[in-house]
């Protein structure tokens, strides 16, 4: 397993966030979360980032236990995140965000990180905007850089919070086929999203949440139609409709 | 001529003054940290040349450069140790810090080297001069004032042509997201602080070269290093030059139009500016 939580839970006061959360994720697997606005979706990447300190359980890293080891350490050890409201360092360039990424991020000072960069970049659609202070994109090119940043660090495992939002159904079906590349390349992928069919056509597995708790995990269409997820994710009722 | 000399010392005295002020820009854009014992730390800087020259009998230039590696270490040290212990959501915890730094220092040095007024010298230079627009110019004011473009132009080349700067930078933009990209804000603040002491350890040079100096006189170099950064804007390099400048012609032109108002009229001319532009001239968006 190259990501497991065990019984990790979190509350801010009487809000619970995560409750005993138990989740393995395979070497190489794509995983899909989704869940309501609310459900703790992306608290979990937090706690699993270190973002959050959970109340209880273990998070652990490739067999390593790393609940308590700082968030910079965990880039170290192979996490990449995006965040769902990006956030970019403003007053850097496109291209300097990913700098900053790929020379301290898994290999301290790496000599091609320029030619990375660029290839990141180009795969992500921003190379045009290379040179455009961060604080200056559009939402859609934020969320891409968001991405592309996480990439940049060369993780082993990449978090990815709500990037297809707002994207056309052509910006859509592109980003899908790069994630799905970027999964045969032997990246994992946890990807929480909203939009289900982008998700659907790459995840192989999928969890859902509510409330802070895992109701449902497993093959993405038995899971999509579990009733209890029909009820919780989609509003529909089974026994009501019959 | 007479108003376009006082103009001239304007100038260069607002040199002096960008040269206290870049190290508290400096720290203030990277970290949010206003260090009250800046002026104290420049003072102390002073104290320490001074020994250096008389107890070693070293020329002054010399114990300057001997001196600007200790300071570097002496700054990363203090922040590594002490004050990133302080910093987080509570503004007032680094406040309360620096101020006590400031009153240890100030007390430090009355009892090591008393209440004395001292001065550094560099012999012969110091009466020097040469003609600048017709007008009969000092050669360290005018050295001042080049060292403080050239410190500020390292600073800039620093922050905007290396990869520390891209660091510096992006820590600035945010503490929490630059951790998820591996770097450890720590040491980058460490960093910032051991920069901003060599910086303020030249303007120590300076400051001990053109004026008498005793154990007191800290947070007057504050004030004026702080009016400089708000005139220029906050976090802004060059804009502490340009604040330094508009706070250097103020006070020759309220001197020259009585030496008592000196001060005062560089006080006047930082409170329009908090009045008329609060975020100074080249604010940090």
């Amino acid at each position: 397993m190259i990501l497991r939580l065990a019984g990790v839970s979190k509350r801010f006061g009487a809000v619970v966030v995560a409750d005993k959360i138990d989740l393995d994720v395979a070497r190489g697997e794509a995983l899909g979360i989704i869940g309501a606005n609310g459900a703790g979706k992306s608290s979990l990447f937090n706690l699993i980032t270190g973002v959050v300190t959970p109340d209880a359980g273990t998070v652990s890293l490739g067999g390593r236990d790393v609940t308590k080891v700082s968030l910079r350490n965990r880039c170290v050890a192979g996490i990449g995140r995006s965040f769902q409201i990006p956030r970019p360092f403003e007053s850097l360039t496109v291209f300097e965000n990913l700098l900053v990424a790929s020379e301290y991020g898994r290999e301290h000072g790496h000599r091609g990180a320029n030619e990375l960069c660029g290839s990141i970049l180009e795969r992500t659609g921003l190379a045009a905007q290379a040179n455009t202070l961060a604080g200056k994109l559009t939402l859609l090119n934020r969320k891409r850089l968001e991405m592309a940043r996480a990439l940049a660090t060369q993780p082993d495992i990449v978090l990815l919070d709500e990037i297809a939002g707002g994207l056309t159904e052509a910006e859509c079906h592109e980003l899908v086929a790069f994630i799905r590349q970027l999964n045969q390349e032997g990246v994992t992928i946890v990807w929480i999203e909203h939009v289900v069919h982008a998700l659907l056509s790459v995840v192989s597995r999928l969890v859902v949440l509510e409330f802070g708790r895992k109701i449902a995990d497993g093959e993405p269409h038995a899971v999509m139609n579990d009733p209890e997820v029909r009820r919780s994710y989609l509003g529909i009722d089974d026994e009501v409709a019959a | 001529m007479d108003y376009l000399n006082t103009i001239v010392q304007g100038v260069l005295l607002g040199g002096l003054y960008a040269l206290y002020a870049a190290g508290l820009s400096l720290i203030f854009g990277v970290m949010r940290l206003i260090n009250l014992a800046h002026g104290d730390l420049i003072v102390l800087a002073a104290f320490v040349l001074l020994a250096m020259v008389s107890a070693l009998g070293l020329p002054l230039p010399v114990a300057l450069l001997i001196l600007l590696p200790f300071a570097f270490a002496l700054g990363w040290g203090l922040q590594r140790f002490l004050l990133n212990r302080t910093l987080g959501d509570d503004i007032l915890l680094p406040l309360l810090v620096t101020f006590g730094l400031q009153i240890l220092i100030q007390n430090g040095l009355l009892v090591a080297f008393s209440a004395d007024s001292r001065k550094l010298s560099l012999g012969a230079l110091e009466t020097q001069s040469v003609n600048l627009l017709g007008l009969s110019v000092g050669l360290v004011p005018l050295i001042t004032f080049a060292v403080a473009v050239v410190v500020l132009g390292a600073l800039s080349y620093i922050f905007y042509g290396t990869g520390l700067g891209r660091r510096l930078r992006a820590t600035s933009d945010s503490t929490e997201v630059v951790q998820l990209m591996g770097v450890n804000p720590r040491v980058i603040f460490a960093i910032a602080m051991g920069i901003s002491f060599v910086v303020l350890t030249i303007a120590a040079f300076f400051m001990g070269v053109r004026s008498n100096f005793d154990p007191s006189v800290g947070p007057a170099r504050l004030l004026y290093a702080f009016e400089a950064v708000v005139i220029g804007g906050l976090g802004s390099l060059w804009g502490t030059l340009a604040g330094g400048i508009i706070l250097g012609v103020a006070q020759a032109i309220g001197a020259r139009i009585n030496p008592e108002w000196q001060i005062l009229a560089g006080h006047l001319v930082f409170l329009v500016f908090i009045i008329v532009r609060p975020r100074g001239l080249f604010p940090k968006q």
